[in-house]
């Protein structure tokens, strides 16, 4: 898919991305020539066959995350399908299970700790998902050098990657 | 008029950075399945042949020669094989590299749409919008399939056997997301309607150019437990009439036993308790051919990782 500025014929390059609600998915595209915007909405149904594609208008913020699609997408996931393996946490030092202290010695610099709060936020989400989102949350946490999720953090990380509904 | 130039005439990036993201999906799904020797799909076109039961038996055959074995349940809709290969109900280790398959106590590792969904009895749906279903649904489908088949944690496979529902469209999403395709099983019945559907599928995968296309007679009589007696389930030779106008030989022919049947809907299959009995046995055969031909390419790919 690619926008052409007639006047200009020149190709429009994407500029951002919003979900405004209702299935909306609003892609802003600019022409670098004339400064002209577009912005292209898509009806629920065309967004769905965007996501059905598994990829964002704009790119990723965050690596495609593993059966992203299917958990993302199924109706009825089973609670207890997945386990969070000892991986999850990804950051050293850092408790599997959501409100579970870290193992002795292996508190090391780098651990994110997730604060009551922001754990009772996690445990919301349902635990189809769960370890996905707290693997994303982490991610964003270690790369931007925060060593504690707080609820104001995870509002931060969702707006900065886009992760509208989590 | 103005002309307006085509899609491909516009060379300069837009920066939606859509077709990088499918690249990169491909790249995800090459990447792990450079661990896995051989893929050999089990198809039909027809529904109703028993190409679950006979990928349950197959994968359990192959893993009890000590074949390190993957078993894929395409059908995400009637999901059949983890139920067949006992692993009903498993959970699956959820790591950052992909999710851990569920192995069988047979010793096949499974990945099936019954892991993820909550409900038994509950057909699979997916999140809305109910508008345009038929749209969107056959993409997000084929995506699911491919995080099956790529985002699973299989390991290094000497096989990794995929049952794929009926109809020639799901052996063409198959073959969309791995075209290099090194056998495909095409399972069939003598009846003349099995014969005039799997045609089309024998048609499909030659067209698509896998590796090797196989037969695979199933219900090809039935031998009475009582007295050895064979009589015929169904009357047409469609099998023989299917091999001498294709070309693709049989490789196997299974008659029908209840036994077969009931052990693998108790998830045990019967090649596992019952090797003897003839339709284990034409499966065991079976099984002969299959590592025979994956055998070859099993050497080979070691040697492409030696040199």
């Amino acid at each position: 898919m690619k926008f052409l500025c007639v006047e200009c014929d020149k190709v429009m390059d994407f500029a951002e991305r919003q979900i405004p609600g209702d299935g909306t998915l609003a892609a802003v595209f600019t022409c670098g020539s004339c400064d002209r915007e577009i912005a292209m909405l898509t009806n629920p149904m065309e967004t769905q066959l965007i996501s059905s594609l598994g990829v964002k208008i704009g790119g990723r913020e965050v690596p495609a995350q593993p059966m992203e699609l299917a958990r993302t997408s199924l109706e009825g996931g089973r609670d207890d399908a997945f386990v969070l393996s000892e991986d999850i946490p990804l950051a050293s030092g850092e408790s599997a299970t959501p409100g579970e202290g870290a193992s002795a010695g292996t508190a090391t610099v780098g651990r994110i700790v997730w604060t009551p709060e922001a754990t009772g936020r996690l445990e919301r989400v349902p635990s189809f998902v769960r370890g996905m989102v707290k693997r994303i949350y982490t991610d964003w946490a270690r790369e931007k050098g925060v060593s504690e999720i707080t609820p104001e953090s995870m509002d931060r990380a969702r707006t900065e990657l886009g992760l509208e509904g989590m | 008029m103005r002309k307006i130039r085509t899609y491909k005439d516009v060379t300069h990036d837009t920066g939606s950075g859509l077709l990088e993201q499918v690249v990169d999906q491909q790249h995800r799904l090459a990447d792990r399945l450079a661990l896995v020797r051989s893929v050999v799909a089990v198809a039909s076109g027809k529904g109703g042949v028993g190409k679950s039961a006979i990928t349950a038996n197959l994968a359990a055959a192959l893993a009890g020669r000590g074949l390190a074995v993957g078993a894929v349940d395409a059908d995400l809709n009637g999901p059949s094989l983890a139920r067949m290969l006992g692993v009903s109900g498993a959970r699956l280790a959820d790591r950052a590299s992909g999710v851990e398959p569920a192995e069988s106590p047979s010793g096949v590792r499974v990945m099936s749409m019954e892991f993820l969904q909550q409900e038994e009895d509950a057909p699979l749906r997916w999140r809305e919008p109910e508008m345009g279903r038929f749209i969107w649904q056959s993409t997000l489908e084929t995506g699911v399939l491919r995080e099956f088949l790529g985002d699973v944690e299989w390991g290094e496979l000497d096989v990794l056997l995929v049952d794929v529902p009926p109809g020639t469209d799901k052996i063409a999403r198959l073959l969309e997301l791995v075209p290099e395709l090194d056998l495909m099983l095409m399972v069939t019945t003598p009846s003349e309607t099995s014969r005039f559907v799997v045609s089309k599928s024998v048609r499909m995968a030659r067209e698509a150019a896998v590796g090797t296309v196989a037969l695979v007679a199933n219900m090809v009589g039935h031998t009475c437990p009582e007295c050895g007696h064979v009589s015929e389930l169904f009357m047409g030779d469609g099998v023989k009439r299917l091999e001498e106008e294709s070309g693709v030989p049989v490789w196997a022919q299974i008659p029908f036993d209840p036994r077969f049947g009931a052990a693998t809907d108790s998830g045990t299959p019967l090649v596992i308790t019952d090797p003897d009995v003839p339709s284990c046995r034409a499966i065991l055969a079976l099984a002969d051919r299959v590592e025979e031909q994956i055998g070859i390419r099993g050497r080979d790919a070691v040697e492409r990782v030696g040199s």
